[in-house]
């Protein structure tokens, strides 16, 4: 039997998310509960609040809270080349065949801080498809994107970066893309030249139309099953005909309603085509 | 009219020394196995997770890796897999997750246990095995807060002693037993739990 105390919380839980819902355009209704649970737990001890109700109540009297509460209810954390057998397969089974368009669309969904977007664009650059991409990097979270923008991460993190670029196929020095300065890597400003950064959410808002490739690693794992549904049907509806989808290595389309509008084209990097 | 029973599960959590405990854990419980047990295991995020094909071919019961929004099923071992934290939603659903290690750890024990213990309440098992940092030590507290059974590693027979010894200061009442009085606990104690 579940204890009250837990039956409590997670009602209390539910009604803060549809405080955050009613004040604001972000709905977090339909994200996993027990990884939201732990995340605004996290919030929840830092802004020194007794429970989720007195969470609620900041957020419903607190006008400038919300922002505050975003980056617990949004946090991904996400490396250069992440995974980077995903990135070598698109590098020799994927480029080759988006090589046959003479202009490329590009979506990385939720792309956080920007870590996955420079890894598309290097890899592009690379192959040769820079200059006939256009990349759109969206994410709910306005911060996030300003971060992505900016192309500034912690050096600490650029021996991992440099380590996943060499498994993923790189061509030069991973160095050759950003500069190091008072602790911090700013990557190359042209890489993101051909980059529209954009606010939107899989929960609410429409298709982009006409992408060759969507790239949306570990961001269905935070969806309900209905959430996935609808994510992974604006993908299909904005992806061109034997178009491409790219979700995480633990991720799966088999669970999912819309699964029949794609085949596997790579099955252990989680690479979908849509049919 | 019969009322469908509560489910109830088994997570367990090693670190340093799991394989060589669990090899004698989990090889005791029969493929009729009715509850479901979920493990986490500290593996290196760079590595593929070859943990569920391991024990897979050493067990009677079913093992697999945990997948994303799969329902947990009765007699099955469900392994989480590298680099991601596994969680029990309140629908007994799993989800996985790729935020933050703690304690330098994804998965994260504590992370399993405590989502567990909100989904199961008095109807888990928790089993704290060897290991070398303080992981499961708050998600052992929680399942005991619940009104779970917990159950530890007795130190000195672990290869690590560090994780039995902080999930007993933390979790007092929780019972320190050796691999083989853990094991018969899992396949008669567990038993009389509704399911």
């Amino acid at each position: 039997m579940k204890s009250a105390g837990a039956e409590i919380e997670a009602l209390e839980l539910r009604l803060l998310l549809e405080a955050i819902h009613e004040k604001s355009r972000y709905d977090f209704r339909g994200y996993s509960f027990a990884s939201l649970k732990r995340r605004l737990g996290q919030a929840r001890d830092r802004f020194s609040c007794a429970s989720f109700s007195e969470l609620q109540h900041r957020v419903l009297h607190d006008p400038k809270f919300v922002p505050l509460l975003l980056p617990y209810l949004t946090v991904q954390v996400s490396e250069l080349f992440r995974d980077p057998s995903y990135f070598l397969a698109l590098r020799t089974q994927v480029l080759p065949h988006l090589r046959t368009y003479p202009s490329l669309k590009v979506w990385v969904a939720g792309c956080s801080a920007g870590e996955e977007l420079y890894s598309l664009a290097i890899l592009f650059r690379e192959e040769g498809l820079e200059s006939r991409t256009i990349f759109y990097a969206t994410d709910i979270n306005t911060e996030a994107l300003k971060r992505a923008e900016a192309g500034i991460y912690e050096i600490e993190r650029i021996a991992l970066f440099s380590e996943n670029y060499r498994k993923a196929g790189g061509r030069t020095s991973l160095s050759d893309y950003y500069t190091a300065a008072y602790g911090s890597a700013k990557f190359d400003q042209t890489l993101r030249h051909r980059t529209v950064f954009s606010d939107h959410s899989l929960v609410s808002d429409s298709v982009f139309a006409e992408m060759h490739l969507v790239s949306c690693r570990n961001v269905l794992i935070y969806f309900n099953r209905e959430l996935q549904d609808r994510a992974v049907g604006l993908f299909k509806d904005s992806l061109v005909r034997r178009g491409f989808l790219g979700i995480g290595a633990k991720e799966s389309l088999r669970f999912n309603k819309e699964a029949e509008a794609f085949s596997e084209y790579c099955r252990p990097e989680r690479i979908y085509q849509r049919t | 009219m019969n009322a469908e029973p509560p489910p109830a599960a088994v997570v367990i959590g090693a670190s340093v020394g799991a394989i060589e405990a669990l090899s004698l854990l989990l090889p005791t419980l029969p493929a009729a196995y009715p509850l479901p047990v979920l493990v986490v295991v500290h593996v290196p995020p760079d590595r593929k997770s070859s943990l569920a094909e391991l024990f897979a071919t050493r067990c009677q019961i079913g093992v697999k890796e945990a997948e994303d929004k799969e329902a947990i099923g009765a007699g099955m071992v469900y392994f989480a897999p590298a680099d991601y934290h596994l969680l029990v939603e309140p629908d007994f659903t799993i989800s996985l997750s790729s935020d933050e290690p703690v304690l330098f750890s994804r998965p994260a024990i504590d992370v399993l246990f405590q989502s567990a213990a909100d989904a199961y309440g008095d109807n888990l098992t928790g089993v704290v095995l060897t290991g070398a940092s303080t992981d499961g030590a708050l998600g052992l507290q929680a399942i005991g807060a619940a009104g779970g059974m917990t159950l530890v590693q007795t130190p000195d027979t672990a290869e690590g002693e560090t994780m039995p010894r902080a999930a007993l200061a933390a979790c007092p009442t929780a019972r320190a037993l050796s691999l083989e009085e853990i094991a018969t606990v899992l396949n008669t104690e567990t038993l009389s739990m509704p399911r």
